[in-house]
């Protein structure tokens, strides 16, 4: 059994082993504890210092992270980049130089443009951890996804876990299917024939445009957000049609598995990938989603911070 | 490779300490018990069962995992952390007798870690400390209150404590380290 994981960064699910993945969920469930305390605080991680550093709006992932930081009693913090140096022009890397000269163990990282994370990992000393980088991955996503149909369904080898959305745009979706695959699930994705990628199949995973396909005799159904942000053009008719053909309805679910569990990364549209009744009804484990992510990236912190065994820090 | 307590060693101790248990705190009132991840957890369920033998009272056992307190954490630049595991204290342990289980004492730190994260879960009324066998060597000041067996050692020597729950059989064993 290994107890390291062998990179300083973690940059993406892609450079992770199933050993290592198995590590993060089985250490996320320990963590998970510490959530339930009276005391939620552990001194694991005193005077480490951590810069969340968020180029993209967030919610979930940003106040995540940071409670994760401060239950480990990592010293913590946030820079919004509204008010930062970035509005005067300043290039990633200079932002990023000019942090790392304080000398934080670990950066935070969220940026809209794939890749942002790697050249971060190759110019700082510090651990970075991607929180999404544009539509390349973002990996504590689909590891708290993981640790979440773990908790319910025990493994996730031989699950049939069909993801439902926006697929082109979706670096949640690149994570999973990285996951996903490598721990043996079988792998659907399914949306309109102009929102998957041309090559999706070479990652091990069936792709279908009849909803009914994906959902039959499904373990999981993990939908994800249109992204109207990320779109310039039209890639289907209106929303309304996108509901009515892809969109999650209590009809829809009758076929997959009785115990079926239903997913979403959040934000939701409502009405759009996913009808009301079902983002808040029995199959539903989207809240729990966002409580588990606190546990998986408290594991993700921890791991990280002791540096990696095989690897110089740079 | 001297085997310093057999099977039937071990079960006799455990016997001997519940009943020093039972002594010292007339009864089993407010007693709770905490093992230390992991073989002191494994004692601490058989020292809960063999004073429900002689008190036929069930005392709540709980599970602490100190990695997260030990003070050895982040003081290397680099290496690879220890293994994390779940704490499971199902019941509050304000104004409870806390019986903190171990197999061995040897330092003192892991003790001291297991204290700062058992404060974390409440206020109990007292701590009392239980080790299978005390090895002597102490680097901080800290003592046990019952103790299975005192057993003199060298520094190089190492005390392997096996049970039956994860290691197949019972026994404490002296070992020359790096052999």
């Amino acid at each position: 059994m290994i107890n390291t994981l062998r990179h300083k960064d973690l940059l993406g699910i892609a450079d992770l082993t199933p050993e290592e993945i198995a590590l993060v969920l089985d250490t996320a469930e320990a963590m998970k504890e510490i959530g339930s305390r009276t005391v939620k605080k552990v001194p694991a991680l005193r005077g480490k210092t951590v810069i969340n550093l968020f180029f993209e709006p967030s919610t979930r992932t940003r106040t995540s992270f940071e409670i994760a930081e401060k239950r480990l009693s990592a010293d913590t913090l946030n820079v919004a980049i509204g008010t930062s140096s970035v509005v005067k022009g300043e290039t990633l890397a200079d932002t990023a130089l000019n942090l790392e000269a304080m000398n934080p163990d670990m950066i935070v990282l969220r940026h809209s443009s794939s890749g942002a994370c790697h050249l971060l990992s190759r110019i700082c000393r510090s651990a970075i951890i991607n929180a999404g980088d544009g539509m390349h991955e973002h990996p504590t996503q689909a590891l708290l996804d993981a640790f979440t149909i773990r908790e319910k369904k025990k493994t996730l080898s031989g699950l049939k876990v069909a993801i439902v959305g926006d697929l082109v745009h979706s670096r949640v979706l690149r994570s999973n299917i990285h996951l996903l695959t490598k721990m043996g699930a079988d792998v659907w994705v399914c949306g309109p024939p102009t929102l998957i990628p041309a090559d999706v199949s070479r990652f091990g995973v069936r792709a279908t445009s009849v909803i009914e396909d994906a959902v039959r005799d499904a373990d999981v159904i993990m939908l994800l957000r249109i992204q109207l942000e990320r779109m310039e053009g039209a890639y289907f008719p209106s929303l309304r049609e996108y509901f009515n053909v892809f969109g999650m309805t209590e009809e829809r679910l009758r076929a997959a598995k009785p115990d079926v569990m239903i997913m979403h990364p959040g934000p939701m549209n409502r009405g759009v990938e996913i009808a009301s009744e079902v983002a808040d009804g029995p199959y539903s484990v989207i809240l729990d989603q966002v409580s588990n992510g606190v546990a998986v990236r408290m594991a993700v912190l921890y791991l990280l911070a002791g540096g990696a065994e095989h690897e110089e820090a740079a | 490779m001297p085997t310093v307590m057999d099977a039937d060693r071990i079960g006799r101790t455990l016997t001997r300490i519940a009943h020093e248990i039972v002594e010292r705190n007339k009864g089993v009132d407010d007693l709770a018990l905490v093992g230390v991840r992991t073989r002191g957890v494994h004692i601490a369920r058989r020292l809960a069962r063999a004073l429900r033998e002689i008190t036929g009272e069930e005392i709540p056992t709980g599970a602490l995992d100190i990695t997260l307190y030990r003070d050895d954490l982040m003081r290397q630049a680099v290496g690879p952390q220890p293994l994390v595991r779940r704490t499971e204290i199902p019941f509050s342990i304000d104004n409870r007798k806390i019986l903190l289980v171990d197999d061995v004492l040897y330092t003192g730190r892991t003790t001291r870690a297991a204290l700062d994260a058992l404060i974390d879960f409440g206020r109990p009324k007292a701590i009392q400390l239980i080790v299978l066998v005390d090895r002597g060597h102490r680097e901080l000041p800290i003592k046990a209150d019952y103790v299975g067996k005192n057993l003199p050692t060298a520094l190089d020597e190492s005390v392997q404590v096996r049970l039956q729950e994860c290691d197949g059989q019972d026994e404490v064993v002296l070992q020359q380290e790096g052999r």
